[in-house]
């Protein structure tokens, strides 16, 4: 099976890096087990760390999904931070603005989100496809513009500055919210409604024509112009359809997690996704893992932090191992593929 | 090499295959699409691990364990499809992985003295300052050859060299690979031309499904009985078309096309042409004369500057090839790696390039019929003998001659009115290309027009009713069937219109 083939070589890079993660620590003068006890423990101890693990996975997933079809169609979408951060202050928007039933109420709160990631994933895509700006540096670019443009509209001053004690919007209403699983955590609905989106990903890319024609505009361009494929209007649908499941991922937090608009709550999610991206193999399916797996090396690492057993710099360091040891392969794979260039890539 | 097996998913590659190589000596290797060849060479320069069986290399028992292992053992490859990066300088190519070094810089003099100095020995044309991506095939294999002879071959692996030369350029290489038996080094010569194996062999092995079913030395063998050995019956090395009566439709009409090539020099100048029902046009002429821009700015793949392009009624001039197929214009592409097949993409998949939205294989932009798909498939494969390991294993898999049945069967199945097919024989066995060419005559006879542009003149004389010969961006002349020899033919391609004096 593929899966399996798949699958080995990863865990085989999990396990390496973890061990390299816990030479570093002995070397550091921490107490290995203690430390490797906490990590399990905060990802998976109990209901409440395993929500917390689900919780963090639930925008990795989006962002994964979001860098992994843009590079399905051949092209990187770095700015998933950004498309993250204008889908959920959209979507908050819909959610304190609007009066709407529930459960249509979260719909069209879900619906502001992708859009402002679409819009926020159209420009570069536009650009590239009809100017050839890199998106590479657009979509980073605009990343910034949407972060700060989104800490504006929330900080003292800017129009949507809504609580005294912090630079946030105020709370949207119930009717917006998704419904959380355990009480007092923040795991919600988003991580179910992110589970249903991979699927659909999954289907759009491998069950249908505009999934074949993206597939095979990143595969191959030139064949694919041959094939009377609008290669042009290919690159564009892919930025626009990664921004979109950014954005869907920032109204996800926001109708689940924090219930708000919160300047700076990403700690990076949009960054994970490319490492989820790539750790999923770009498959749909496998991001749902790799989310998983970003997810609890963050709630683990917080663990680590809060026990006091060593910094949280020291889990930082081993969630990056871990992350380099399962990408870099690939990584490689990829870079390798780009230097040999359009003739390289053949028999045998 | 003894006993040698080879299993890929699906498929027996090589079924215990025993094959031995002299030095001195010009080895010839045959076998229909898909017998192995390939993949037996592969194995001996390192890319694949046989399943079962020893090599030996100059007496000892060996293992080969990449590429890298088999350069240092003396042995080079030219692969069927060329490996070379073509943004980079031909200098910069060969230095790829193989720098001499000076410190951490390339040391490009040395690197230029023993190119200049090989270049000479071998007869082996090229500016080692050119960029790989302006070079044509030609140049581009004589690149391939020089790198592999850089690094220290003795033994050169020559995988399908000829199919992408005209005749001059197969006469240089041959002088080439002379020189090299000449000072003692071995070679093995793939090829699908009978004529040539027997030209400059000193023994032919013949493969059939992944067995050895002969080596006998070259004054003993004949074409017929080499393609005997290969197909297991009697093959006919030509067809002649019946004469069929044209009612005068223009199906294809060219109307005085420019077309500059990607670096924006104008390669096509002016060129008018008719294809009518009933009909083979064939285009002759030395490679690089524009025929490649001419087919891509009929293809829509290429913006003309000037000109008209029309099929039928309809004028298509710069519309898509979506637009053009939807017209009932099929094209057969050059690079089948390049514009052809998606690689990566399965059989099935590639199967339906250019036809995934048509309503037979998807129910709108949403959903695809995938039973259809793999219906449609399964039924090219079978009528075209394309031989797959499997119907969803990438076309990557594929053995070259099998990758152009796929493109061949998929685009001939669309009952097109209009064939733009170039070199569409490239790379076939004998059997392949008798099953081509019938299939072009039968198309013919019922009523399409086809635009046949190879490189190879024996092909275009035998198919085609009207030649066309292509110098310098333009058509200098158009001749009947057998109103031109062969050697006013191959004057007019070297000269242009100069030569009819
Ligand atoms: N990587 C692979 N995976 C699976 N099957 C493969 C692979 N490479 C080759 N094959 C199969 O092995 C068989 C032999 O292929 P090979 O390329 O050696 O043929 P060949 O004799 O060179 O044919 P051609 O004349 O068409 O180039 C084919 O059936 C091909 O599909
Ligand atoms: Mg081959």
């Amino acid at each position: 099976m593929r899966w399996t083939k798949e699958l080995i070589p990863i865990a085989g890079a999990i396990v390496l890096a973890l061990g390299i993660g816990a030479i570093v620590t002995a070397l550091t003068g921490y107490s290995v087990p203690a430390v490797f006890k906490q990590l399990v423990i905060g990802a998976f101890g109990d209901w409440y760390q395993l929500a917390q693990t689900l919780t963090q996975a639930t925008p990795i997933l989006f962002t994964s999904l979001s860098f992994l079809i843009a590079f399905r169609a051949g092209l990187f979408n770095i700015g998933a931070e950004g498309q993250l951060y204008l889908g959920a202050f959209f979507s908050a928007w819909a959610g304190f603005s609007l009066r709407l039933p529930p459960v249509l109420h979260t719909v069209v709160c879900l619906l502001f989100g992708a859009v402002a990631g679409a819009i926020w994933g159209f420009i570069p895509g536009w650009l590239r496809a009809k100017r050839g700006a890199n998106e590479f540096v657009t979509t980073m670019m605009l990343s910034y513009v949407a972060i700060y443009l989104t800490s504006w509209l929330v900080a003292p001053g800017g129009p949507y500055h809504g609580t005294q004690w912090a630079n946030q919007t105020v709370r949207i209403a119930t009717s917006a919210q998704f419904p959380r699983f355990i009480r007092g955590a923040q795991l919600s609905w988003g991580i179910v409604v992110g589970v249903l989106i991979a699927f659909i990903v999954w289907y759009l890319l491998f069950r249908t024509p505009r999934g074949y024609e993206l597939r095979a505009v990143g595969q191959n361009p030139l064949a694919a112009e041959y094939g009377g494929i609008n290669v042009a209007r290919n690159l564009i649908l892919a930025l626009v359809l990664a921004g979109a499941l950014a954005g869907l991922g920032g109204a996800a937090e926001t109708l689940g997690t924090h219930r708000r608009f919160i300047e700076n709550f990403s700690p990076g999610y949009g960054w994970d996704g490319i490492a989820g991206g790539l750790i999923a193999r770009a498959h749909p399916l496998g991001a749902i893992l790799a989310a998983v797996l970003m997810g609890a090396l963050r709630a683990g690492g917080q663990a680590v932090d809060r026990a006091g057993v060593a910094p949280a710099d020291l889990a930082s360091v081993i969630q990056g191992l871990v992350i380099f040891f399962v990408v870099a392969p690939e990584l490689i794979r990829y870079l390798r593929r780009l230097r040999r260039g359009k003739l390289g890539d053949t028999e045998p | 090499m003894e006993g040698i097996v080879k299993r890929f998913p699906g498929v027996l590659a090589n079924a215990g295959i025993d094959f031995s190589l002299s030095w001195g000596e010009v080895h010839g290797l045959l076998g229909e699409n898909g017998a192995g060849k390939t993949v037996l060479m592969s194995i001996l320069y390192g890319l694949y691990q046989p399943d079962q069986g020893r090599i030996f290399v100059r007496g000892k028992e060996t293992r080969i364990r990449s590429p890298h292992v088999a350069i240092q053992l003396g042995i080079g490859m030219v692969h069927q499809h060329f490996m070379l990066v073509p943004r980079l300088t031909v200098l910069e190519n060969m230095a790829v992985g193989w720098e001499p070094r000076l410190g951490p810089l390339l040391d490009r003099r040395a690197m230029r003295e023993k190119i200049e100095a090989l270049v000479e020995e071998y007869g082996l044309e090229v500016d080692p300052d050119a960029k790989v991506e302006e070079l044509s095939v030609g140049e581009q294999q004589r690149v391939e050859i020089l790198k592999a002879l850089y690094r220290g071959a003795e033994v050169l692996i020559l995988d399908e060299p000829t199919a992408v030369l005209v005749e001059q350029e197969v006469e240089a290489l041959f002088s080439t690979i002379r020189t090299l038996k000449e000072q003692g080094k071995a070679v093995v010569f793939i090829t699908h031309k009978l004529h040539e194996a027997l030209e400059i062999c000193d023994r032919i092995t013949v493969l059939r499904k992944g067995k050895n079913v002969g080596t006998l030395s070259a004054s003993e063998a004949t074409e017929e009985g080499l393609a005997e050995m290969m197909v297991g019956r009697e093959v006919v090395f030509t067809v002649s078309p019946e004469p069929v009566k044209s009612e005068g439709r223009v199906l294809l009409s060219v109307e005085d096309l420019s077309a500059r090539d990607d670096r924006g020099v104008p390669v096509v100048r002016g060129v008018s042409l008719q294809v009518y029902d009933h009909e083979i046009l064939g285009i002759a002429g030395v490679q690089g004369n524009g025929q490649k821009e001419l087919v891509e700015a009929i293809a829509g793949l290429r913006r003309p500057t000037s000109g008209r392009v029309k099929v039928g009624e309809h004028d298509v001039t710069g519309r898509s090839p979506h637009t053009l197929a939807s017209r009932g214009l099929v094209h057969i592409p050059e690079d089948r790696h390049l514009r052809g097949l998606i690689l990566t993409f399965s059989v099935e998949e590639n199967a339906v390039l250019g036809r995934h939205r048509e309503p037979r294989f998807a129910l709108g932009p949403w959903a695809q019929r995938r039973s259809a798909i793999r219906a449609h498939a399964q039924e090219l494969v079978r009528r075209f003998s394309v031989s797959v390991p499997g119907l969803s294993a990438p076309a990557r898999t594929l053995s070259g001659g099998n990758q152009q049945r796929l493109i061949l069967a998929r685009e001939l199945s669309r009952a097109p009115q209009v064939v733009l097919a170039v070199q569409p024989t490239r790379g076939l066995d004998v059997g392949g290309m008798e099953f081509v060419w019938e299939q072009f005559l039968k198309a013919r006879k019922e009523g399409a027009g086809i635009l046949l542009v190879s490189m190879d003149l024996d092909e275009v004389m035998m198919l085609a009713d009207r030649i066309a010969v292509m110098y310098q961006g333009e058509i200098v002349a158009v001749l009947r069937r057998g109103e031109a020899t062969k050697r006013e033919l191959g004057l007019l391609m070297l000269r242009g219109k100069g030569a009819v004096d």
